[in-house]
């Protein structure tokens, strides 16, 4: 797909790989609605974004509440026009310090699959529909190697990014033939506040720059051939073309 | 309760005798339909899963994807007098349309609300969060400009936008029972909102119809039309329902419509909404205002088949239904609708037209 000029919505996208999607797509001509539920950081992406020249909007609002959903929709569309492009990139991993799964309270659990799982599906289901009648369009899940491993104390958000998976998968199979590319996308472990969260003493200088992982998603966006729909795609395995 | 004369009993008994249609909110996966046929005139009712079977491979279905706005804003004049505003176009940079509606919300019917406060032009009020200037006042016809606040023109698009999307809800309606959430006033094809009231025809369209539909060889193709107000609260300003309302019609439907007629297939528009657009339009591409209002004397020369909800005679829609099908065809449409125990609500039963 041609970014230029596309409407595209990323959620998450105040901090960490959402931020760099959102500056990598404007780079590239993109149209951009841009979530977050904190407006202050959310504006400075967008204020980044325009001093730039690109195009980019601010919605304040939380993937995991349900009547926010139409709201982001509508103000996405009533903004930048048509969406080509969604990139399901919030997420939560729940109370920090990560729990053991038997230490896990029921609700955080809920919380946890609310805004990694129902989220991006409810956004999904007021979005696609339109990409699939205009004949184009591409979801992007971003996903974790914990969906894979069985990390001990990853239990909660492990489960959220495994079953969005194969949220993924299953779109891609009901959308075949609709012109609409569905992936899911494990960017590996990047130097980002929630990597801080998860993993306080790791080392940092071990961990990709989010800017390198958000220019390789737009290479898969871009690249139908070898980012299929249905695709689960590692980033720091993907090769630049 | 008094009695009736043998003359009013007369003008009464055939409604007593036939029921009137149902106002109940039907399931989008329990629409029933009834079709009619109008080279035979012949009517059947069918689930509106039946729709692919009763069309043919060549035809074209065409639908509005508008999403439909939250369009109903609690509003305050200068003097602190409250109003609801219902906005009757879609938002224009910082320019909002509208007609006022007096205090009071949509669970009294808009004919038996009181008249809204007068306003004047120059005039500072507030919808929602917003403060906004009357730039023009017609009655309860009003054109405000609304002032988000802030230097950067792009900022106050988006404060707008949030300011909406936070205070306002979808217009509703009074036979209703609780409020519908805009979760329930969206098609399955939604893009820009652009509708004040749902285009509601394409409400039955799942997901599950339209692959379908496609699977048979059924053309799928959209325009945007921005659905109007059904009611103002006004007879008078009712009357000249609908007003004109804009449209876009992108190149890939146009060459869609040129190729289904070019192959002898149907162009069948789902909705009143999208009758008029393409009506106006001629079917070609590009964005344009259709002003016209079709009725028995009109002849459509672009569609060849209406889908729509279940319409009256008195309704606006239903004269427009009138230029497809004679009133002794559509009364046996409409008989055949109440007998079934069809839904005439904007969330009911479905009618195909071919």
């Amino acid at each position: 797909m041609n970014i230029q000029g596309r409407g595209a919505l990323i959620t998450g996208a105040s901090r960490g790989l959402g931020r760099a999607l959102a500056e990598a797509l404007a780079a590239r001509g993109a149209r951009l609605a841009l979530v977050a539920r904190e407006a202050g950081p959310l504006d400075d992406v967008v204020g980044t974004i325009r001093a730039r020249g690109g195009v980019a909007h601010a919605i304040a609002a939380d993937i995991g509440d349900k009547h926010a959903i139409h709201r982001i929709a509508g103000q996405a569309q009533g903004l930048v026009g048509e969406l080509d492009i969604a990139i399901h990139n919030a997420s939560t991993l729940g109370p920090t310090p990560l729990r053991l799964l038997l230490d896990t309270e029921c609700e955080d659990l809920a919380a946890v699959l609310e805004t990694n799982l129902v989220g991006p599906f409810r956004l999904t289901k007021v979005l696609a529909g339109a990409m699939a009648l205009r004949g184009a369009g591409v979801l992007v899940h971003v996903s974790s190697d914990a969906a894979v491993e069985a990390y001990p104390r990853w239990g909660a958000y492990g489960v959220s990014k495994a079953a969005q998976d194969h949220l993924s998968r299953i779109l891609a199979a009901e959308l075949e033939g609709t012109g609409v590319r569905v992936l899911a996308v494990d960017p590996g472990e990047m130097d980002t506040v929630m990597h801080a969260a998860a993993i306080p003493d790791a080392d940092r200088a071990s961990l990709q720059r989010p800017a390198d992982v958000a220019a390789r998603i737009v290479q898969m966006i871009e690249d139908p051939a070898r980012a299929g729909s249905g695709a689960r795609l590692v980033a720091p395995r993907w090769e630049a073309p | 309760m008094r009695a009736l004369a043998p003359r009013e009993l007369a003008r009464w008994w055939p409604a007593m005798w036939e029921p009137s249609l149902a106002a109940d909110e039907v399931s989008r996966q329990a629409v029933r339909l009834v079709a009619l046929e109008r080279r035979t005139g012949r009517v059947a009712l069918h689930a509106f899963s039946a729709l692919p079977g009763l069309l043919g491979a060549g035809d074209l279905v065409v639908v509005n994807d508008a999403a439909t706005l939250p369009a109903s804003l609690p509003g305050r004049t200068a003097a602190g007098l409250v109003f609801e505003l219902r906005l009757s176009g879609p938002v224009e940079g910082e320019h909002l349309v509208g007609v006022m509606f007096g205090a009071g919300d949509w669970r009294t019917r808009t004919e038996h609300r009181p008249p809204p406060p007068r306003v004047e032009v120059g005039e500072r009020v507030t919808v929602g969060p917003l403060s906004a200037t009357v730039t023009a006042a017609r009655g309860r016809l009003v054109e405000l400009e609304a002032e988000p606040g802030g230097a950067d023109p792009e900022a106050r698009r988006d404060a707008l936008w949030q300011a909406l999307y936070a205070s306002a809800a979808p217009v509703q309606y009074a036979h209703r029972a609780d409020a519908l959430p805009l979760w329930s006033v969206q098609t399955a094809y939604a893009a820009r909102p652009w509708a004040v009231e749902m285009p509601s025809a394409g409400r039955p369209l799942t997901w599950d119809i339209l692959l379908e539909l496609r699977r048979r060889g059924v053309g799928i193709a959209t325009l945007t039309h921005a659905a109007g107000l059904a009611s103002t609260g006004d007879a008078a300003l009712d009357e000249q329902l609908p007003w004109p309302e804009r449209f876009e019609v992108p190149p890939r439907t146009a060459a869609a419509i040129a190729a289904t007629r070019a192959a002898g297939g149907r162009v069948i528009a789902v909705g009143t909404t999208v009758v008029r657009a393409l009506e106006a339009s001629e079917g070609r591409a590009g964005a344009g205002v259709a002003s016209l209002v079709l009725g028995p004397d009109t002849r459509p020369r672009v569609v060849d088949g209406l889908l729509t909800g279940l319409h009256v005679p008195g309704e606006s829609h239903y004269e427009l239904l009138r230029a497809f099908a004679p009133a002794d065809q559509l009364e046996r449409v409409l008989s055949g609708a109440r007998l079934a125990g069809l839904s005439g609500h904007e969330l009911g039963d479905a009618c195909l037209i071919l």
